[in-house]
């Protein structure tokens, strides 16, 4: 390839120049208590615009405590509850354009919500059908993945591909602090930087990889600095800071939609849940982290920043929880009408035309179905 | 028509859909400037571009979990790994999502790739340069898998798999990578993926091999032809979706059945045949069908290769112990 050098970051992304891994320094834009702390860094959002995301991480909070309640009563299957990320999925994926792409991990059900993933397509996945990987036509998520830091090669392959047609979308890809000991995470931030992919790496840093240890992941001191060793910008963020997350999701986006490459962001943040519902954390951490990390609850940061800019209140809080507590009751019932599958839905979809050995094996399960319903 | 080695009709299918379709990328290792390390696709780069035809990092994982990526977002990906034993670091983004993607979204998002490499053994190569998993790749639900014996398939079967809206595993034997030259059309033909072809009838046995052993079969014919033995040889061409009919068929005529491959023989393609004979045409079988295989083991280095893959003399050999039970 004739121009694979990685230019400079422009003057427009001193951000990343000002919050170079190696200076230590993390963004931080509002603090636990609401308060404005860096407005220079503050992204130019309206009112509405930090209301409406507000409104979003809430009903992915309601949503996700509702799933796990279901789960709990057997009418979902194991689900990774994402309580706690709700700014890191709302603030990143507020950041796209209609047109770009999203190829997430698994725990990103604020970031579904964000790019038009009914909820009840999520609540349909968790309760067992495949149909819940179909999203709307133009809805650009892909489904989720369950082999850890894989769908980043993807991203990489997408953006691949969109640098080859000369369009002007990006594609956003999710992972956690454990995925980034993957051999197929190094694979594809290289790939990505060296073809120049408009791709943007966001680490759900949630602090555990199941029980195993942020600290003991890596040697790293941060995710972040990972960057480095590929030639490409990367940023830590305060997860837990819907501005921060957005801010710096803004600037990768609008840096790799530019043609400059990946970038690389760090959105540290808690796994204040499971990891599934069937993980139990008191077997590997203490209740007093998770008493440490309570007051750093991102709902509550941005709940407190809206009050006091006196566009919020507890009133409103309370009709809007129920709002959503309405809506995501909606989604499950609609989920729970889904027909069950018939015998042919497993034998289908496998390849575009059914190959005649796989015509026998539906033939041989339809006899005995046959036979066991005359039974 | 032109006449072309098993090696240059690969380059010629892969020129001609470069040239039909610009969704049709090809990519790998060492694939660009070089041309390929068996030269499959020199000259490829010079002709269509740098973004058409382009070398790789040297990451396999990356190689197929980026062409995944493509065809997500529409395009027609065909990647070469360089050696069959080279894909096993790819094995996780070939399982795990290539052949699931279609599966896992209804139909929605299909997977239109090709994962092309020379495969098997018989080169005086290093390690993990002589593998042939076609077995395992054939048992994978999602995956189709081809492996020709001769310029004219090769260059069909390539054509009809990039057209192919499902991932095809396109192993090609680089044993007779140059040994044999075939008249072969310039232009777009294609041979169906899923069927078997009968080389030669014959009443006495049907020989069922594919790949690089279909030569050491059609070798090991002319000896047994002079005692007599006629043999149906039927080339296998595709290894899933099996076209077991045409085997059948063949033995419901011969009423013996004989397997021939270099993987290894446990739980390989030899016992799937044999299997749907056993099904479809038990009462035709006058002696239980045999296997000819590589043996469970690791396919040797140099010194001991010629123990491994055994010569035409050997199929003779077994053919004749065959027709004496």
């Amino acid at each position: 390839m004739s121009d694979r050098k990685v230019p400079p970051p422009s003057g427009a992304n001193n951000l990343f120049a000002e919050f170079d891994p190696l200076k230590g320094k993390r963004l931080e834009i509002l603090d636990q208590n609401g308060t404005l702390t860096n407005p220079a860094w503050a992204p130019p959002l309206s009112d509405e615009q930090v209301l409406a995301a507000y409104k979003m991480m809430l009903l992915a909070r309601v949503a996700d405590l509702k799933a796990v309640s279901l789960q709990r009563q057997g009418r979902l299957y194991t689900l990774p509850p994402s309580i706690g990320q709700e700014a890191c999925a709302v603030g990143s994926a507020l950041a796209l354009d209609r047109d770009d792409w999203m190829v997430p991990a698994y725990r990103e059900l604020g970031a579904w919500l964000v790019r038009g993933v009914p909820l009840a397509r999520v609540y349909l996945y968790f309760a067992g059908s495949e149909f819940g990987n179909v999203y709307p036509p133009g809805v650009r998520v892909m489904p989720n993945s369950v082999p850890i830091s894989s769908q980043l090669l993807h991203a990489a392959g997408i953006g691949h591909a969109i640098t080859y047609q000369s369009r002007k979308e990006v594609v956003l890809t999710y992972f956690g602090d454990g995925g980034t000991s993957e051999g197929d995470f190094h694979e594809a931030l290289n790939w990505a930087a060296v073809f120049r992919c408009p791709v943007v790496f966001f680490c759900n840093n949630n602090q555990y990889a199941i029980s195993y240890p942020r600290a003991q992941q890596t040697r790293a001191k941060t995710i972040a600095q990972k960057a480095i060793a590929y030639g490409i910008p990367g940023i830590q963020v305060d997860g837990n800071d819907l501005l921060a997350v957005y801010r710096a999701t803004r600037e990768a986006v609008d840096y790799v939609r530019a043609g400059n490459g990946p970038v690389l962001i760090e959105g540290e943040t808690y796994r204040m849940g499971a990891h599934t519902t069937s993980d139990d954390p008191s077997k590997y951490r203490e209740s007093a982290e998770e008493a440490e990390w309570k007051p750093r609850d991102p709902l509550l940061r941005i709940k407190r920043y809206l009050i006091a800019k006196n566009l919020w209140d507890d009133a409103r809080d309370e009709k809007a929880r129920e709002e959503a507590q309405a809506q995501a009751e909606e989604a499950f019932r609609e989920a729970e009408k889904w027909p069950a599958n018939s015998p042919d839905e497993i034998l289908t979809h496998v390849f575009a035309q059914q190959p005649p050995e796989m015509a026998r094996q539906a033939e041989s399960l339809k006899r005995y179905l046959a036979w066991k319903e005359g039974r | 028509m032109a006449v072309m080695t098993l090696l240059q009709a690969v380059t010629s299918a892969l020129d001609c859909k470069l040239a039909d379709d610009p969704n049709v990328l090809v990519f790998g290792e060492d694939v660009g400037v070089e041309g390929g390390v068996f030269r499959a696709t020199e000259g490829l780069q010079k002709k269509y571009g740098e973004k058409r035809v382009f070398d790789t990092p040297l990451a396999e994982s990356s190689i197929v979990g980026a062409a995944v990526g493509m065809a997500l977002a529409g395009l027609r990906p065909v990647a070469e790994i360089q050696f069959d034993g080279f894909v096993h670091p790819a094995f996780n983004q070939i399982v795990s999502h290539l052949s699931r993607y279609r599966y896992r979204t209804r139909g929605t998002r299909p997977m239109p790739v090709v994962v092309r490499f020379p495969n098997g053994g018989g080169v005086r190569a290093l390690e993990l340069h002589s593998d042939s998993l076609e077995a395992v790749y054939g048992h994978i639900p999602g995956l189709k898998v081809v492996m020709p014996s001769t310029p004219y398939d090769a260059k069909g079967l390539l054509i009809s798999a990039i057209e192919d809206d499902d991932p095809v595993i396109f192993m090609e034997p680089k044993r007779i990578y140059r040994a044999i030259k075939q008249e072969v059309p310039e232009g777009i033909y294609r041979i169906p993926i899923g069927k078997a072809r009968a080389l030669t009838e014959g009443n006495d046995l049907t020989l069922v091999s594919y790949g690089a052993l279909i030569r050491v079969c059609q070798q090991a014919l002319v000896e047994a032809k002079k005692d007599g033995i006629a043999v149906e040889l039927i080339d296998l061409r595709t290894i899933y979706p099996m076209d077991s009919q045409t085997i059948v068929e063949s033995v419901k005529k011969t009423g013996r059945l004989m397997v021939v491959h270099e993987a290894p023989e446990s739980f390989g393609v030899a016992a799937e045949i044999i299997a749907r004979v056993s099904r479809e045409a038990f009462y035709h079988l006058e002696a239980p069908p045999v296997r000819l295989c590589g043996n469970d083991t690791v396919p040797p280095l140099p010194k001991s290769e010629d123990i491994y893959f055994f010569p035409p003399e050997r199929v003779y050999f077994e053919i004749k112990r065959a027709l004496e039970s």
